[in-house]
């Protein structure tokens, strides 16, 4: 069982109070929707629950069977998908996936990425540079990295943005499979998107 | 996803691999190196031509051209992550000591080459005496490990910054000068065609350097890299 505790978070950017004193808790099979209006902060929370910024007050821990993980443990049971997260344009897709899978400390055998790839749609066009994908493409591309793992927390920022119909399908199928033995945090501005959380947090009230 | 024992070596050949990689099809660093080396290199030729300059002179040039030539295209291997806003990704997934000790193999691979095209170069056009040979490659090698060593965590520091170019240089130059001096001091003796005895107070001073600065580097990298 894992757990995402949140308590007392809050995050300023010099005398701009971006969120305060968040309290939540995740188990789980849990899944939360950040919402709120443009500049509520809903990425600067995913950044901060994922520790790429410092809380100003406050603290997240990450638990398995509620033994606190250390930052290796973490890395290697999160996956995040957002728009200011690229992937390398000079390499394939393939590249991307390999390079990936070994800096996370797993290795990928050809038919999984072959089947990764189909799995985001994106068969066929392993070989080609990410520099010559569509911003769609790319998106799926970036799920397809998030699934290289079975991840135990799963934070989507715009989970849809640049994606077709089809593309949305991919999504809604993706946080279905993970439902289930996953935390979830979705970050949205879609009303269609908050559904596919249970839980919601809104910012900026 | 398969979990191997990919240790902290598999994963840093893995950056390694893929910043080579990246570089070889875009060229980005190499060319700003060489292109400095090479016209630093020329002009120096050109104005002093080949009058037998003074070996602690020509010593000097040599580090001034590597210097220069190491801040115009060092920075590139953490500041591409940051333009490309690829460093995200990379820092959700990798372990700091890997991606630095990958980014630092990679400056020496850059700065191996660069050096590779620059000092035969460097030695035609000054006519600079070739002295103790074998000496001269060891100080050459120690240099380039300890100018790696320091740019590679200053490069890091900057990225993040608006104005990186000059930021690199300011910031490197104050952790780089008793390296330089001291590089400047061991070649100049080399150059007069000394042996180890004379210059072993130089190499012990640019292998310490360059251990401690390794050390220190990997230390500090977690704290740089995260925020």
């Amino acid at each position: 069982m894992n757990k995402l505790v949140v308590s007392g978070l809050s995050k300023h950017f010099g005398s701009r109070k971006v969120f305060s004193a968040l309290d939540f808790e995740l188990s789980s099979g849990e899944s939360m929707a950040v919402t709120g209006p443009n500049g509520s902060g809903k990425s600067t929370l995913l950044m901060t629950l994922l520790a790429l910024y410092r809380p100003t007050r406050g603290s997240v821990a990450y638990l398995e069977d509620d033994r606190p993980l250390d930052d290796d443990d973490i890395r290697t049971r999160v996956s995040f998908v957002s728009p200011y997260l690229n992937l390398y344009d000079h390499l394939s897709a393939e590249e991307n996936l390999k390079f990936f899978a070994t800096v996370a400390g797993g290795n990928v055998p050809g038919k999984d990425i072959d089947r990764l790839l189909a799995r985001v749609g994106l068969e066929g066009r392993g070989c080609d540079l990410v520099a010559g994908y569509s911003s769609g493409m790319k998106q799926r591309l970036k799920y397809a990295v998030a699934l290289l793992k079975k991840p135990a927390y799963l934070f989507l920022d715009e989970p849809t943005s640049n994606l077709d119909e089809a593309g949305k399908r991919l999504v809604t199928g993706i946080i279905e499979e993970c439902r289930s033995e996953s935390v979830i945090v979705i970050a949205t501005n879609e009303q269609e998107e908050y559904t596919l959380a249970a839980k919601q947090c809104r910012l900026g009230q | 996803m398969p979990q191997n024992s990919a240790g902290l070596v598999s994963k840093a050949l893995a950056v390694y691999a893929k910043d080579l990689r990246l570089e070889l099809r875009t060229h980005y660093a190499i060319n700003a190196i060489l292109m400095f080396g090479i016209t630093t290199l020329a002009m120096v030729s050109f104005s002093l031509g080949q009058s037998g300059l003074q070996p602690q002179l020509l010593a000097a040039l040599f580090w001034i051209i590597m210097f220069f030539s190491a801040m115009s295209g060092l920075a590139h291997v953490f500041v591409r992550e940051e333009e490309a806003n690829t460093a995200l990704a990379l820092k959700i997934t990798a372990d700091p000591d890997s991606i630095y000790v990958g980014k630092l193999l990679f400056n020496l691979t850059l700065m191996a080459a660069m050096t590779t095209i620059i000092t035969p170069i460097f030695f035609i056009f000054t006519d600079a005496p070739t002295g103790n040979i074998a000496l001269f490659l060891l100080v050459l090698l120690l240099g380039v490990v300890g100018l790696c060593s320091a740019t590679t965590l200053v490069a890091a520091i900057i990225a993040k910054a608006s104005v990186k170019g000059a930021l690199f240089a300011v910031l490197s130059f104050p952790i780089l000068m008793t390296l330089l001096l001291t590089l400047v001091n061991a070649t100049d003796k080399v150059l007069q065609g000394r042996g180890i005895g004379q210059v072993s107070a130089e190499v012990q001073f640019l292998v310490a350097y360059a251990v401690i600065m390794i050390t220190v580097s990997v230390l500090l990298f977690k704290f740089v890299w995260k925020e």
